[in-house]
């Protein structure tokens, strides 16, 4: 068992898988993105309060879901580096955060284009959309601190302490609609019990957050294998890819 | 165009707001997958190079 | 103790130093984290009296007087534990209707209206089509016949 981890931990063979599945998620997410977008632009009804502004839900959400589940691959990643110094590790924390800095920054987007026709206003200062800026600034910290610090080991290690730190931001964002009063809703489908929607709405919302996440793990795995050869430059796997490279 | 299509465009006067969010959506998926393989591209091109001055650099 | 486990437990110090101090700073600042007071604070004197703050509830089926001549409007707030009265003059949002829940930001007056001068609707977490609302409506989920 620890055998089969190390195998797939070591980055030669982790940048085969990532090379691999990137192609194949890609086209997978696609064919989700066609099907969701015609579920929730043409298909689903218009909502019986907001009308047809709901409809800006199929990208904000999944956008909002992702920004959080990215900042957990990249604070679980880099305490296990921290912990167990695995090399891979440091690479997917790396290559997480400018992902969750951009979904983040969609979801605030989309949330804010949603929030002026429905609320009458871009921005308020609310628990919840205070706590999701908060996210997109640790992704910036962290990104900062990578570009800034020369040696790799070195930034990798300051930039793990700062993601770890961070996490206790992600279930403040969760629950900031329960724990204070907030103009942003509560939770529709992440709560105990069925989900407050139609399922007639609910079917595209599911499959373009599925879109997200699978185009998610294609772009981490893109990103990954930059963050590995560079990581890993001088080791005889790296060579021989460069060689192939250039033979091509 | 026709009104049905007219009328999926307006998004009951709420278009604007529509579109937009999924046109931003639009830019930044596309976005992150050309930068992703761009940066793949530039790091392959760099190590290559620096692998290869490395090799005149052991043959001298 | 190993040095893998000895990191892990600093680790695990941290996370947990990290939500304690995050858990007591934002005890601290509850009244300030609270983006909005409901009628029974204020009926209970917890909201700040010469202050602009917001104030959150329902508004009350039937309760919205427009004035024909200008943007004025009244209507009260409840909490369905107390209510409140508010004044406002302007353009209210898409979502404003009565039976809805809005956050008014203003100020109390010494006879225990609240002049708004910013109305934002809040909307639920439901959605369903028109239809389905209206059949809700006719029959209530678990309402006794």
């Amino acid at each position: 068992m620890i055998k089969t981890l190390h195998k797939y931990a070591s980055p030669m063979h982790f940048h085969a898988v990532a090379r691999a599945w990137s192609a194949p998620l890609l086209w997978l997410a696609a064919a989700l993105f066609l099907a969701g977008l015609v579920g929730g632009l043409v298909l689903a009804p218009a909502d019986y309060q907001q009308g047809e502004s709901f409809r800006i839900i199929y990208v904000h959400v999944p956008s909002a879901w992702l920004s959080m589940f990215a900042y957990l691959v990249m604070a679980g990643a880099g305490a296990t580096s921290l912990i167990w110094r695995v090399k891979l590790m440091d690479a997917i924390a790396r290559a997480a955060a400018p992902l969750g800095a951009s979904f983040t920054a969609l979801a605030l987007a989309t949330g804010s284009l949603w929030g002026k026709p429905m609320w009458g206003t871009w921005w308020v200062w609310d628990a919840r959309l205070t706590s999701e800026l908060l996210l997109l600034l640790l992704y910036l910290g962290y990104m900062a601190l990578q570009s800034a610090i020369d040696d790799r080991r070195a930034a990798a290690r300051a930039g793990a302490v700062l993601a770890v730190v961070g996490v206790v931001n992600i279930p403040i964002i969760h629950y900031s609609v329960e724990w204070w009063s907030t103009l942003h809703q509560p939770a529709t489908i992440t709560r105990l019990g069925a989900p407050a929607m139609a399922t007639s709405m609910l079917i595209p919302l599911l499959l373009m957050a599925l879109a997200f996440q699978l185009l998610f793990f294609a772009l981490l795995f893109i990103r990954v294998r930059s963050e590995l050869l560079e990581f890993e430059q001088r080791a005889s796997w790296v060579r021989e890819i460069l060689r192939q490279a250039r033979s091509r | 165009m026709s009104s049905a299509l007219r009328e999926f465009f307006a998004m009951g006067g709420y278009g604007a707001f529509v579109w937009s969010s999924y046109g931003l959506t639009a830019l930044l998926l596309v976005g992150n997958l050309v930068l992703a393989l761009r940066r793949e591209r530039r790091v392959l091109r760099e190590l290559s190079m620096r692998a290869s001055v490395g090799a005149e650099h052991d043959a001298a | 103790m190993t040095p893998r486990r000895r990191r892990m437990v600093t680790i695990g110090l941290l996370i947990a130093g990290m939500a304690l101090a995050t858990g007591l700073i934002l005890q601290a600042f509850e009244q300030n984290v609270m983006y909005f007071y409901s009628p029974a604070d204020i009926a209970a004197g917890k909201a700040p009296p010469d202050r602009d703050f917001r104030i959150g509830g329902m508004v009350v089926d039937g309760s919205v007087k427009r004035d024909p001549e200008s943007l004025a409007v009244t209507f009260v707030l409840t909490d369905y534990q107390h209510e409140t009265t508010v004044q406002y003059t302007g353009i209210l949002p898409d979502l404003f209707r009565e039976g809805q829940g809005i956050v008014a930001h203003g100020r109390l007056d010494t006879s225990g209206r609240f002049t708004a001068r910013e109305v934002l609707a809040k909307h639920d977490e439901n959605y369903m089509p028109p239809e389905v609302a209206d059949s809700l409506k006719k029959a209530p989920p678990g309402a006794t016949p």
